[in-house]
């Protein structure tokens, strides 16, 4: 599957939860593809999707919250999969799509072709996590991630397949925030 | 023993609506953390790295709680990335309690050269920052509050050696 192709799957699945989304080809497909309100695009702080989506869910109990994430965001914070391992949020369902390379600064190898990041997940304490490597796969299992109390973590595996003349968010940083809060707050 | 305690100095940041702490412990600060563990009004979550609690914060924040991140100097560098390209340019304030090692050079090696520099990283990056004292906590408060609520940026409170009770 290529990563296109997992946005395309995943993306009608939301309704109105916020979505955090890590930075480089994450938000640049997920943008170019749908955007929405209540997503909020992180452009620099690479690995910190996963806190801030900790953050989010913590505060806002009754709400899902969705982490989308890639291999290089989780390899640089696996210290966060603990966290939120420890902090255990019901609410929260961390996806990642892993390409097993830096996609959108020219496809320069990852290490998550030797490192199960489910299993680092799971390990850590999540209280489900799952792996798909084909797209059928996709919808019933954030389906079963939504509908169970999480953590849950869930592992796209697909190909690079990101075309560098894919756009770049538009919306300002403080644009991105305002609305975000506006969505996740009502204010 | 300074008048401004752990107790006193939680207390008023609770009366100022900050609830959610998070942050990596330092010896200067174990007395408000243990305090912070103690009190039902305000959750304390430990956070692994000074960055992780950055992006904690900056998601609770994003859901309309007021977070403060406590850490030592030596986390400021881990932290520079994150304050500067995500606190800074989305206006996603945070309240910064750094304990302060090294303070004039008189330290365990590790912290000497942070000590010397907190100060001018955080000029350099555009970090407003007070050092907490015992009579200008109302002042400086003051002063974040206003970083914080009106100009939605970062606010740091530098915490030297001595002003409030360690835990050992």
């Amino acid at each position: 599957m290529k990563g296109t192709e997992a946005f395309q799957e995943l993306l009608p699945l939301l309704g109105d939860e916020p979505v955090i989304h890590a930075n480089g080809y994450i938000c640049r497909e997920s943008f170019s593809l749908k955007d929405r309100e209540a997503n909020f695009y992180m452009i620099g702080s690479m690995g910190l999707a996963s806190s801030i989506g900790l953050g989010v869910a913590l505060c806002k109990p009754e709400q899902k919250v969705i982490v989308l994430d890639g291999d290089g965001n989780v390899l640089m914070a696996m210290g966060t999969l603990a966290m939120i391992a420890a902090e255990a949020p019901k609410n929260l369902v961390h996806v990642v799509i892993d390409n097993e390379v830096y996609e959108s600064t020219g496809r320069q190898r990852s290490i998550s072709n030797a490192v199960a990041l489910e299993k680092v997940a799971k390990s850590s304490g999540y209280r489900q996590a799952m792996r798909v490597d084909n797209r059928e796969e996709i919808k019933p299992a954030f389906e079963k991630l939504m509908n169970s109390e999480g953590p849950g973590f869930l592992l796209i595996k697909v190909d690079p397949c990101f075309d560098p003349k894919t756009g770049r968010v538009t919306h300002t940083p403080e644009e991105i925030t305002e609305r975000f809060m506006r969505s996740v707050t009502g204010s | 023993m300074s008048s401004l305690t752990s107790q006193v100095f939680i207390d008023r940041l609770i009366r100022e609506n900050f609830k959610f702490f998070t942050g990596v412990p330092c010896s200067l600060l174990s007395g408000l953390i243990s305090y912070l563990e103690e009190v039902e009004e305000a959750k304390y979550i430990p956070s692994v790295r000074e960055d992780a609690a950055v992006g904690l914060c900056a998601g609770a924040y994003l859901s309309g709680s007021l977070p403060v991140l406590l850490m030592q100097n030596s986390g400021l560098g881990y932290c520079l990335n994150a304050f500067t390209s995500l606190n800074l340019i989305y206006r996603i304030p945070v309240l910064v309690i750094m304990s302060w090692r090294g303070q004039g050079g008189k330290d365990a090696p590790e912290h000497i050269i942070m000590g010397d520099i907190n100060q001018k990283l955080l000029e350099t990056a555009g970090m407003d920052y007070a050092i907490l004292k015992p009579d200008n906590c109302d002042q400086v408060l003051a002063t974040a509050m206003r970083k914080i609520n009106e100009e939605k940026l970062p606010y740091t409170l530098l915490v030297e050696k001595g002003l409030f009770d360690e835990r050992h």
